[in-house]
């Protein structure tokens, strides 16, 4: 690092970007404490232990091949060839994935993008708990969290990649670069895993499984809202000079960008990130009349519908970008539930694939002619390019991979639990286990306690 | 004798770039940490796969009925 003034952005950066991944963090705990809070008793460890073993596994693939595949597919295989000298240094015997004094911000910036690839696949898990096997889950964690998303981060997410050049894509807090994949793939393992044993009636009526403990599912979507604050943070570069960006812009004004070097502010996003917030909580509550959980959830749907343009957008039209967005998804996920017979545990599809996808759309028309970029001769935003993008994100690299591989596994037959084994509850044995200990050392104080009052007597 | 081919910090720091033990073998690391990951997951299938096969057969009548009632 050469000079202070260099040296001392490099640091500030450094720092931001390692404070934002400790708040996201808490987008993992709230996805845990929701998980588990919807499942049933019987569940409870199973469903826990399968979303905390996506933290390692997401993050060690991330390290050997996720990482690599952002740099390397900006224009890979449909506008050229792998960037091999970009990916080189994100390769994971690269020496700057590591202790290296002369890098400091690979390591930073790598969490960050990490830590968007647990969220991917912790989506995935909420809507799959108490009948998957947590192996077949985990195959899942790694495609989507170390394969498929980072792809699309590439190519949509990128301030090179081939979607924002000549689409003009533009999705700056990961509406579609998130939540539309995740919730496409969801869908698809969903769509050959088949609902839980007694959510539909006879005549195809759905059954409503409440959670077992809604403390905690609310708890756990604060503590999402709280996260997703930090993972906003995170999609910004927080300071940056026009010369480093080496664009159109002129001047000398530094200013923080978003994931395409395009400027924006702190103070905008945080604007939006509330009233997105607000729109979606409110739109919820009147829609859902009042359903507790509804409102949560449409909360954050609400900020996942405004995401893609959070960056841009007035306050005023965040909230209510929000609020279409989340009456949408709640129409949606009723008719596709009775209509397909589809059990999505945690509404996962509709919060973050459906809102996803509504809020590339809306995007396409609110910023119509926005430049994507500060680079020449990339397209603008625009309908066509948003629509053409939110197929890519929830259809081709979500749905398909997520249904392909789910079809595998069910052929395999090691896609579902027995039935026997989804009755009885995954917990079983512990919980056995647990009550024959409870009953035995209760008899057995009962025993004592009875053995001095007779020698008392005496 | 050092690991990481520094054994003082009397350096200009400008000059120093990776400084974990063992470079040059980031490749052997590689093979090492991956073929972790693929063994973690083979064995976690197989026992997963006994585990299921096993509880197929446990399950006592009145002790899940109390564990539906439990919800």
């Amino acid at each position: 690092m050469d000079g202070n003034l260099n040296a001392l952005t490099t640091v500030f950066t450094e720092f931001y970007y390692w404070v934002t991944v400790v708040f996201m963090f808490l987008i993992h705990v709230g996805f845990c404490m929701y998980e588990v809070g919807a499942s049933r008793a019987r569940n409870h460890m199973h469903t826990l232990m399968k979303n905390i073993m996506i933290i390692p596994l997401v993050t060690v693939t991330f390290f050997f091949f996720g990482w690599w595949i952002y740099w390397a597919f900006p224009n890979f295989p449909f506008w050229g060839g792998l960037d091999t000298e970009a990916g080189a240094a994100n390769l994971p015997w690269a020496n700057t994935m590591g202790t290296n004094l002369g890098d400091r911000i690979t390591g930073v910036f790598w969490a960050a993008f990490l830590l968007f690839s647990w969220t991917a696949a912790s989506i995935v898990s909420g809507s799959v708990i108490e009948r998957i096997r947590s192996s077949a889950l985990w195959v899942h964690a790694v495609m989507i969290g170390s394969v498929w998303w980072i792809i699309d981060a590439a190519w949509g997410w990128h301030y090179g990649g081939w979607m924002v050049r000549i689409l003009g894509y533009h999705d700056a807090y990961a509406s579609g670069v998130i939540h539309a994949i995740a919730g496409g793939y969801a869908l698809g393992v969903i769509m050959v895993l088949g609902p839980r044993l007694g959510k539909f009636a006879k005549d195809g009526t759905p059954r409503d499984i409440p959670p077992h403990n809604p403390w905690l599912l609310t708890i756990g979507i604060f503590l999402i809202y709280t996260g997703f604050w930090g993972f906003y943070a995170a999609c910004n570069v927080p300071v940056i000079a026009p010369e480093v960006i080496d664009g159109q812009i002129t001047g000398v004004t530094w200013t923080a960008t978003n994931i395409y070097l395009a400027p924006t502010t702190l103070s905008a996003i945080t604007f939006n990130f509330l009233m997105s917030l607000s729109g979606g909580l409110m739109a919820a509550y009147v829609i859902s009349k009042g359903d507790a959980f509804w409102t949560f959830s449409g909360g954050l749907a609400g900020i996942i519908t405004a995401s893609a343009g959070n960056d841009l957008y007035h306050p005023i039209q965040a909230m209510i970008i929000a609020a279409i967005g989340v009456v949408i998804v709640y129409k949606l996920h009723y008719w596709v539930e009775r209509k397909f017979k589809l059990d999505d545990a945690v509404g996962a599809v509709a919060v973050h694939g459906y809102a996803g996808v509504v809020g590339l759309i809306i995007a396409g028309f609110v910023l119509w002619g926005v430049p994507s970029s500060p680079y020449e001769g990339y397209a603008t935003i625009n309908p066509v390019g948003q629509i053409t993008g939110a197929v890519i994100m929830f259809f081709v690299l979500g749905f398909l991979p997520g249904w392909i591989l789910a079809k595998m596994q069910a052929a395999a037959g090691v896609l579902r639990i027995p039935e026997e084994v989804e009755l009885q509850g995954l917990d079983y044995a512990e919980h056995h286990a647990y009550e024959d200990a409870k009953a035995a050392i209760i008899e057995a104080d009962k025993q004592e306690l009875a053995a001095r009052a007779g020698a008392a007597a005496k | 004798m050092s690991t990481n081919g520094y054994s003082s910090w009397a350096v200009d720091l400008a000059e120093v770039g990776p400084v974990y033990p063992f470079q040059g073998y980031e490749v052997l690391m590689v093979i090492i940490g991956v073929a972790f990951w693929i063994g973690w997951h083979r064995i976690q299938f197989v026992r997963e796969g006994e585990h299921l096969e096993k509880a197929r057969h446990t399950g006592d009548e009145e002790k899940v009925k109390a564990q539906l009632e439990r919800y």
